[in-house]
């Protein structure tokens, strides 16, 4: 267990490497550092000193490696446009697209495996139809306008939720939760449905299929064949054989939630990562830009590796040896 | 004589499908007694598994059971609610499926399956139920039980499996086991042993089976009786020996002349002209006649029911006559 992890953190270190590289070069190539920092008037010998100063006379490689040493300890520079440090500001909004990114996936799971289940089992039941029929809905209808309707709904004819903001936080050691306020609640509810509708009709549609898919196989015959209850050979039987997939899909889709909250976070101004995002690429601020890029990479990578070690939870011939211990 | 302990009158099942309802089985009748083994043998698509399938409800939707009646111990158990058939699946009537190496779940030990298999019928709580899930792999063969109950199936081989999936059928000491190919998915050194394994474990609990497969070698070494199904219904039914010896059925004769003898070079080996006629497509009269070589006119008009032949029972109206062959 322990060299398969090591082993894909090292799988990992190339991937991280290459958007590393990619960040790095947005310095290069979008906009030149030396003429922003430097405003309109300088004298070549200013010009030549800032270079020097930057270390931007020294080799390719020497620079990118700096840039790397210095990502790895979380020191991004300072923001162009606010002059702070890159590191605090995405400290700041990270926890906003977190509360945002984890409610939303829960209520897709709690609410799209139940669903899938039921389609699954009942095909042709009408309450079925309609969890289909609304599926589509949330698959094909974009996020923005799902966002303005619900606002429109709850927030201007009904009154009832926020349209915009965190409501009240809590600060906790540096975490800034909306958790332990009503109002944080409420704010929350809306762009949660916004973000995870989509997730929500697509983990019921995938559940939905792979149920139907397992319900067809000897094992599940054979399992009513031995008498066991249907609550047994749903649950226990069949629903635990659709979990690889499941879990594959919704540890990509969370990776998904965080980095592309940015068009939830803008419709309902989401102090979040994402719209700091907009607000820095508006500002072609490079440093949060290259940080964000990064943090992202490193957040897929690390769901991966926790999606591949689930698998090793679920399913035992992916175990190595005998099936004792690693459960 | 005491009452059999299954028997199947007059069963149909149909498949309702776009293009009009077909009939899977017709008319299909027997019975098993106490410690009985049935053989029951046919050429694919023959409707021998579908009976089985029957028997232990779980006909594959849309098919249904149209007709006719299955009881058990002189209860009916065709028409019982899914909940209350679901509570003899296992405990009265076993059943073993074709395939070993699909039949167990991928996710769960061998022995996490025997336990809930005997937790749900048998008053024994889960440490138990474990002591006797041992006991019972030990009973199947399985080397050092006591170690293997906690292997995932992947960790068996194919004829491993086989015997878990046997000890998952018995575990709950049903009185029928449903025997759906249980070796046609084994190697040949592999399916004696198996085969073996579940004569003694069926007379020992003096267990009835039902054993479906079309390997006339299993029937003859196992069966007590043998029914011989063809396009949905049993075309002749009797003792093993005479059946296998002396089939009365032309289609039955067929059936056993066309296994080459041991010994004897054939130069071609001997085979039925033509198939089975598709279930849409069920020729009028006796079912078998395009094929048959006695054929005459009175089974191409009308349909033959069983009726005595020599020591059997066939559907045929060679026999129409006090079971003297017309022709013969």
């Amino acid at each position: 267990m322990f060299a398969f992890i090591i082993s894909r953190l090292l799988q990992a270190l190339p991937v991280m490497l290459t958007v590393a590289l990619l960040s790095f070069a947005m310095f290069a190539y979008v906009g030149d550092p030396v003429a922003i920092m430097l405003g309109q008037d300088y004298t070549i010998a200013q010009r030549d000193q800032l270079v020097a100063d930057l270390g931007l006379d020294q080799p390719f490689f020497v620079q990118f490696a700096k840039f790397v040493f210095n990502a790895a300890q979380g020191e991004f520079g300072l923001s162009y446009r606010l002059s702070r440090p890159v590191a605090q500001l995405i400290a700041e909004r990270a926890p906003a697209t977190l509360e945002l990114a984890l409610c939303a996936a829960f209520l897709a799971l709690a609410i799209g495996v139940p669903m899938g289940v039921y389609t699954g089992l009942y095909r042709n039941s009408w309450l079925s139809r309609f969890f289909l029929t609304f599926s589509l809905i949330g698959v094909s209808l974009p996020t923005f306008l799902i966002g303005i309707l619900l606002i429109l709904t709850f927030s201007v004819w009904l009154g009832w939720l926020p349209s915009f903001g965190r409501g009240d936080t809590v600060n906790i050691g540096g975490w800034s939760t909306g958790l332990l306020t009503l109002s944080g609640w409420k704010a929350l509810i809306l762009p949660s449905i916004t973000l995870g509708l989509f997730q929500l009709t697509l983990i019921m549609r995938l559940v939905r299929a792979e149920m139907m898919e397992v319900l067809r196989t000897d094992y599940i015959k054979f399992a009513r064949a031995r008498g066991l209850t249907n609550r047994a050979v749903h649950f226990g039987h069949a629903l635990k054989n659709t979990l690889v997939p499941v879990i594959t899909i919704t540890g990509l889709q969370l990776g998904a939630i965080i980095a592309f909250a940015i068009v939830t976070e803008t419709v309902f101004q989401w102090p979040g990562m994402g719209l700091l995002f907009i607000q820095s690429v508006g500002a072609a601020d490079i440093p949060v830009m290259s940080a964000y890029l990064l943090l992202i990479a490193l957040m897929f990578v690390t769901i991966n590796l926790i999606v591949d070690l689930l698998y090793y939870a679920v399913d035992p011939r992916l175990r190595i040896g005998r099936g004792k211990g690693a459960h | 004589m005491t009452a059999p302990l299954l028997e199947v009158r007059n069963l149909r099942v149909e498949f309702p499908t776009r293009r009009g309802t077909l009939v899977a089985l017709d008319d299909v009748s027997f019975s098993i007694a106490h410690g009985e083994v049935l053989g029951v043998v046919g050429e694919s698509g023959a409707g021998k598994s579908m009976t089985g399938a029957a028997i232990i409800g779980l006909l594959e939707p849309p098919g249904r059971i149209a007709g006719g009646q299955i009881l058990l111990n002189g209860r009916r158990i065709d028409n019982l609610p899914y909940a209350e058939l679901r509570k003899l699946r296992g405990r009265e009537i076993g059943a073993i499926f074709q395939d070993p190496l699909t039949t167990l779940n991928p996710l769960y030990t061998v022995g996490q399956q025997l336990v809930e298999t005997m937790v749900t019928h048998l008053p024994l709580n889960p440490a138990q139920a474990r002591a006797k899930a041992i006991e019972w792999l030990e009973l199947v063969g399985i080397p050092a039980a006591s170690q293997r109950i906690d292997s995932y199936p992947h960790e068996f081989s194919g004829g491993m499996r086989q015997r878990v999936v046997i000890a998952l059928a018995l575990c709950a000491e049903p009185k029928l086991i449903v025997a759906d190919e249980p070796t046609t998915a084994l190697d040949v050194s592999i399916q004696a042993q198996v085969i073996t394994l579940l004569k003694s474990l069926a007379r020992d609990k003096g267990t009835s089976m039902m054993l479906v497969t079309h390997d006339m070698g299993v029937i003859a070494e196992t069966a007590d009786r043998v029914a011989v199904m063809y396009a949905g219904r049993i075309v002749e039914i009797g003792a093993v020996r005479n059946v296998v010896l002396n089939a009365s059925h032309p289609y039955s004769a067929g059936l056993m002349g066309s296994i080459p003898p041991v010994g004897r070079r054939l130069e071609r080996l001997q085979q039925i002209d033509g198939s089975m006629p598709r279930l849409s497509a069920i020729p009028r009269g006796c079912p078998y006649n395009p094929r048959c070589p006695q054929v005459f006119d009175r089974c191409r008009m009308e349909r033959p029911e069983l009726m005595p032949a020599r020591e059997n029972l066939a559907a045929c109206w060679l026999y129409a006559e006090q079971g003297v062959p017309r022709h013969a």
